[in-house]
């Protein structure tokens, strides 16, 4: 787990996420600027900093709502207004960009942030951006298997001989800067589907697991797939760390954190995805079983202790910042993690 | 209550005959409610890439819009070489899988044969529940004999397209009540 920053005897890392998503907050029908939102995810890093948070990652979307296109731009500025939190893309859409470029911005973060930078590379759930930048939606598949590749070899290899189908061929070339030491974390984006996990485990590569509900025995079929086939492949699969990522949010008691969360997640949904998120499996959310981590922090400490049972994961990273949720009670969500939450999972999960 | 006709073929004129129809009947029956016709012949529509919908742009954007804003939908389609046309099974492909949830979907079918009869069981229905609809069980079925230029010539076909309307009005109103109590049980 060195190779990837992760030291199991600390215990289970914990991170937040956010997609950069610019949408109004339900209650008041207001948007904030883009610059305030902008501004809030800077200053939620510095927040989940100092209550103890292990990661922060800022997802990349090109579509309306959203505010994080330049992502890397962004943890650019978080690295700077940090001191230790690990900070991440979560995703990069490795397939519309070139592996080059993302390596250089992502290794410059990394001497920026004294070591603290990693990759999470996916291949966009939106095709706005194959639009935008001249892609063929045909070439979804090739495009992100070859383009991920590449980004490894640069990872690995000081000196890159390459060449593809969908960029100029590599000769001799190094690629600069390169991170503080020596090499970054890349986890491959997995939307918790067996059939992508597996791809995964083949290439012997963290998977990085995003799921928006349901059972955790589901998931967990997931998980066992990803580390049969890295098994299968050759590779240690404990040697390979696994995070999951997914809704988070926690109140005084979980029908309060229903309560305070649903219409986010439901307008937003809306909005970004064009249909709701129905209230039925949003209240099967609150179940111990399921994978939403929504409840009170005796709960949630409870469903994530479980999770890491089934999962056997070494990172479990929050999403509680969708659908315009007011910066305050993002405030006190932190507040929670950082006093109970947080203190009860590390004891629990160190070896 | 928003109600689309959705006339699933660019061939013939029978099932947009018939949706013709039906689309009165909701209208003279039902003024309250907000009616669409939609006919696939009138549309420039893209062959489903994989998208998500909101993505597509024009005609298609804007067929699929209405059918993800309607409460029920009324799906008219012709048989063709015993099976329903590629243009209305184009329209499921460019819809996300979840895409009638919460939505009633009652059914007319034309045909030239009533050996087609049971094309709407095996192949229609299995997409619409698949797809999470609310489904008018009772579909209604039209023989070319039942048309004479433009026109619906038998009787018993108007009273049941008028009673199709009545199901289909009655159902979507039901399920929103039903809806609507589970619902506020859940205190969020």
């Amino acid at each position: 787990m060195e190779k990837y920053r992760l030291d199991p005897s600390k215990g289970m890392e914990f991170g937040l996420y956010t997609l950069g998503d610019h949408l109004p907050d339900p209650g008041t029908a207001e948007r904030i600027s883009p610059q305030q939102r902008i501004r809030e995810l800077i200053e939620l890093a510095q927040h989940a900093e100092q209550a103890g948070i292990d990661f922060f990652s800022v997802g990349e979307s090109h579509q309306e709502y959203f505010v994080t296109q330049a992502h890397s731009v962004v943890l650019s500025a978080i690295a700077q207004a940090t001191e230790k939190i690990k900070i991440s893309s979560s995703s990069t859409i490795i397939s519309t960009s070139d592996p080059v470029r993302v390596y250089e911005d992502f290794a410059t973060i990394d001497l920026i942030s004294g070591g603290r930078a990693e990759i999470v590379a996916g291949r966009a759930s939106r095709v706005g951006l194959y639009d935008l930048l001249g892609y063929d939606l045909r070439d979804y598949e090739e495009l992100y298997e070859e383009k991920f590749d590449l980004l490894r070899k640069i990872n690995e290899e000081e000196v890159v001989n390459w060449s593809g189908q969908f960029r100029p061929a590599l000769n001799d070339a190094k690629v600069l800067p390169r991170p503080l030491n020596g090499s970054l974390p890349i986890w491959r984006a997995v939307g918790g589907t067996p059939a992508s996990a597996i791809k995964a485990g083949y290439a012997g590569v963290p998977m990085y697991m995003a799921h928006l509900g349901g059972p955790v025995s589901v998931f967990k079929r997931t998980v066992d797939a990803y580390r049969e086939a890295a098994q299968q492949s050759g590779f240690d699969p404990s040697e390979l760390p696994v995070a999951t990522a997914g809704f988070f949010y926690a109140a005084e008691s979980s029908q309060q954190a229903l309560r305070e969360m649903y219409p986010h997640i439901n307008e937003g949904m809306k909005r970004t995805n064009g249909q709701g998120f129905p209230k039925q499996n949003f209240a099967q959310g609150a179940d111990p079983r399921s994978v939403m981590n929504i409840g009170s922090p005796q709960e949630i400490i409870e469903k994530i202790l479980y999770q890491h049972e089934q999962f056997g994961h070494q990172r479990y990273i929050a999403q509680m910042d969708f659908g315009g949720m007011p910066f305050d009670k993002l405030m006190k969500n932190i507040e929670l993690i950082g006093n109970e939450i947080l203190p009860a999972i590390k004891k629990y999960t160190a070896k | 209550m928003k109600v689309v006709g959705l006339s699933g073929s660019k061939v013939g004129t029978k099932t947009r005959t018939a949706l013709d129809y039906t689309i009165k009947s909701v209208t003279e029956n039902y003024p309250a409610t907000q009616t669409t016709l939609i006919d696939l012949a009138d549309f420039d529509i893209q062959f489903s890439d994989g998208r998500n919908y909101l993505e597509y742009e024009g005609d298609t954007k804007y067929v699929l819009q209405s059918l993800m804003e309607a409460d029920a939908i009324i799906m008219g389609t012709p048989i063709f070489q015993a099976s329903i046309p590629a243009t209305l099974k184009n329209i499921f492909d460019l819809l996300p899988e979840n895409a009638f949830r919460d939505k009633v979907v009652s059914m007319l079918v034309t045909a030239g044969s009533p050996k087609h009869y049971l094309i709407v069981e095996q192949q229609l229905k299995p997409i619409l529940g698949y797809m999470k609809a609310q489904i008018v069980q009772t579909y209604l079925f039209i023989e070319e004999k039942d048309f004479h230029r433009k026109e619906i010539t038998n009787d018993d076909v108007l009273f049941r397209i008028d009673r199709l309307v009545e199901d289909t009005i009655l159902l979507t109103e039901t399920y929103k009540q039903i809806r609507e109590a589970k619902e506020a049980e859940y205190d969020f």
